[in-house]
């Protein structure tokens, strides 16, 4: 009996899928996104398809710290033995989820039994991918300015977020940011079970901002009143309250499991300890940086969501590598380097405060205008450079290098050393001009990063993004 | 010349009206008048706070979305008639984005509420709807015989009534509505434009026509001693390439 014309179309587009996997990675590209992307040509439900087949499925979105969580995420599980599924390049539009489906699916179209899928979402994406994917957990970590000239404006996608959680079936778990006030007040849209989650030390609270600074959440939505904050720990993150006209405003809710007693000065990374409704355990993670407790806690709770017990959880997360390009140190012609992601004002200055210590450092800054760094690049002003202003010496590279200098240079930088459009001409320079043995610190965009770390990595003999995807 | 000189610059609603780099703006007029010896004060101006035009050589306002521009509406609103005053007494304005929208006749938002704006500039603005793009890009335009660069990105079209001056003519971009080839407002001493960027920091010769104007109208030299401008006209260079290749 002939397949049914929709069964066949399916087959083909997955066969068309693996194919242009197999070329790409033969080409040396990677081909991340590209499997997917042909296959959605042919037949725009195949992720559907694909995912129903999903024991378990887990969408994370947010404006920072997505590729990190969902890596941590993953890397929890499999620890846990499960059989995971996930974009592991970053490559988070419905072609790249589409792509890692694909990759994992027999010639027949079958995912392994009980294999369960954790995708990071692109923050515009998630509304398609809940649709396609429907998801059993949907995380979301936080949400600020990033990338206006593609999303538009910050609160439409804060609005886009609230549809999706209120279209989610009430079987769905939703995992939200307890300390970021435009995050955890989604919950009001969420049909089924909400968990937050949060930190509670007030040892790693930031001192009172003045009153220039800018803020991503200054009020709330339905109340109008302002946001008051009595503990802040990164950005807009914190413990924040909304008295409103006659005391009766949101807070931030009691978050379901927590971070105590971090330490993010702990022999090989941070360790905090892992407060659920079933008890505490510490656990240590080969990251740096507040940001990272945050997006530790996010995939904890969520692996929580799913079921795993808390030791476990503990276990899988003192595992997880740093993810790709987040935060790697690769050793160079003997310079260890440090590539730490920067594409929007809160990602920056988080990534800025992990260097505060150690300095000054020898930087190398590559700001690219491309669609996935943001083709505006006016949030460089909004960003704190100013708190690495004492560096030792500065190269600046990438497209839109000489605003960066500009920028740098009104933050008291040190003239630059180079200021050059290609990259590998800036990285040429950068290392050119470092004292033997020296570190080095590079602060790219996202296409910046792709581009440095091909270089670097050819350099090094490192891993190449794609591989494992 | 004097010893010391002092201009102060009213930044109205810093916290919310902030969106694209606008503190950019302040640090460049900052700089370039401190490199002249000139102390630049900033004096914060949100909702509620008084305002002192007497004691004002500069306001700024910069970008905010719908959600912001209907926060400080009312509070706009009521400062409308000492900002016209103000305008007339040859006082130097720059708005930027939402703020030139605020500070043109009437704007009205995504959502077809119509906001009356402070009327400085004989502009109205309105956003078409939902079904439309926002016109979002890198944009070049001429502004007497220099160009100006920056990045547009706004719902909102903006029309010039009759007799009304743009500040400058598009060469690439949308500018104030995509259509008629105008980008900003111009009415004595206020600029409105959609540019953003930061806008000053890489066109330096309007930093220094705002600061010029602004000692001018305290009966000082208006003629700024040049700076070594190497970055700034880099930074103007590539912005121009940018929007060229748009």
């Amino acid at each position: 009996m002939p397949p049914p014309p929709e069964a066949a179309r399916a087959r083909a587009a997955l066969l068309a899928g693996k194919l242009a996997q197999r070329a790409s990675r033969r080409l040396g590209r990677g081909g991340t996104a590209l499997p997917g992307l042909v296959a959605e040509r042919i037949d725009d439900r195949l992720v559907e398809r694909l995912a129903a087949q999903l024991d378990a499925a887990v969408l994370v979105t947010g404006t920072n710290g997505k590729t990190t969580t969902t890596r941590m995420l993953a890397g929890i599980l499999e620890a846990g033995g499960r059989h995971v599924i996930h974009n592991r390049a970053g490559s988070n539009l419905m072609r790249g989820i589409g792509a890692a489906l694909i990759a994992a699916a027999d010639p027949g179209g079958r995912l392994r039994p009980g294999a369960a899928g954790v995708f990071e979402t692109d923050e515009a994406t998630l509304p398609e991918a809940a649709r396609a994917v429907r998801p059993g957990v949907l995380l979301i970590g936080n949400l600020s300015r990033d990338q206006l000239d593609r999303y538009g404006e910050i609160e439409a996608v804060r609005e886009q977020w609230r549809e999706t959680i209120a279209a989610l079936p009430p079987t769905t778990t939703v995992v939200l940011n307890a300390d970021d006030p435009s995050v955890a007040t989604l919950a009001r849209a969420a049909r089924g079970p909400v968990v937050h989650f949060g930190i509670d030390d007030p040892a790693v609270a930031e001192p009172p901002l003045d009153g220039q600074r800018s803020l991503d959440a200054l009020w709330d939505e339905e109340t109008g009143a302002d946001y008051v904050y009595g503990r802040r720990y990164l950005a807009h993150l914190g413990h924040w309250s909304c008295p409103g006209a006659n005391g009766e405003g949101p807070s931030r809710p009691e978050p379901g499991v927590a971070a105590r007693e971090i330490d993010l000065a702990a022999p090989g990374g941070l360790a905090f300890t892992l407060r659920t409704g079933d008890g505490e355990s510490r656990v240590g993670a080969p990251l740096h940086g507040l940001y990272n407790v945050y997006n530790a806690l996010a995939a904890a709770t969520a692996a929580g969501a799913l079921g795993l017990p808390p030791d476990r959880v503990a276990e899988g997360l003192a595992r997880t590598a740093a993810a790709f390009g987040r935060q790697e140190e690769l050793l160079v012609r003997g310079h260890p380097v440090r590539i730490l992601l920067g594409k929007n004002p809160a990602g920056v200055n988080a990534a800025l405060r992990t260097l505060t210590d150690g300095g000054p450092h020898h930087l190398l800054v590559l700001l690219n205008d491309g669609l996935a760094d943001g083709t505006d690049v006016s949030w460089i002003w909004d960003t704190d450079w100013e708190t690495l202003s004492d560096a030792a010496s500065l190269v600046v590279g990438g497209r839109r290098a000489a605003d960066m200098a500009l920028r740098l240079r009104y933050a008291g930088f040190p003239e630059p050393l180079a200021v050059e459009r290609p990259i590998a001409a800036a990285l040429r320079a950068r290392l050119d001009a470092l004292p033997p043995g020296a570190p080095l610190v590079v602060l790219p965009t996202y296409t910046a990063l792709l581009d440095v770390r091909e270089q670097l990595g050819r350099m090094a003999g490192a891993r190449r993004i794609w591989e494992g995807a | 010349m004097s010893a010391r000189r002092v201009l102060t610059l009213a930044h109205l609603y810093p916290s919310l009206m902030n969106l694209y780099g606008d503190r950019g703006n302040i640090m460049a007029l900052r700089a370039r008048c401190a490199a002249r010896g000139i102390e630049l004060q900033v004096r914060a101006i949100e909702i509620g706070d008084a305002w002192e035009p007497e004691e004002t050589d500069l306001v700024f306002i910069g970008g905010g979305q719908d959600r912001e521009q209907r926060r400080i509406h009312q509070d706009l609103a009521a400062r409308a008639g000492p900002l016209r005053d103000y305008r007339d007494a040859d006082g130097v304005i720059l708005a930027v984005c939402g703020g030139y929208q605020m500070f043109g006749r009437s704007y009205r938002d995504i959502d077809g509420d119509v906001m009356d704006g402070v009327g400085v500039f004989d502009i109205v603005s309105a956003h078409p709807g939902r079904r439309f793009e926002r016109c979002v890009g890198n944009v070049v335009a001429m502004w007497e015989d220099d160009t100006l660069v920056g990045f547009e990105n706004h719902g909102g079209r903006t029309y010039l009534n009759e007799g009304a001056e743009p500040l400058a003519t598009v060469v690439a971009g949308f500018g104030n509505n995509g259509g008629d080839g105008t980008e900003g407002a111009r009415v004595r001493n206020a600029f409105g434009t959609y540019l953003h960027g930061a806008l000053l920091p890489k066109n330096p010769r309007l930093a220094d026509r705002l600061i010029g104007l602004a000692l001018a109208r305290r009966g000082g030299e208006a003629a700024l001693a040049p700076l070594d401008d190497h970055y700034e006209s880099r930074a103007h260079a590539e912005a121009l390439h940018a929007g060229l290749r748009r």
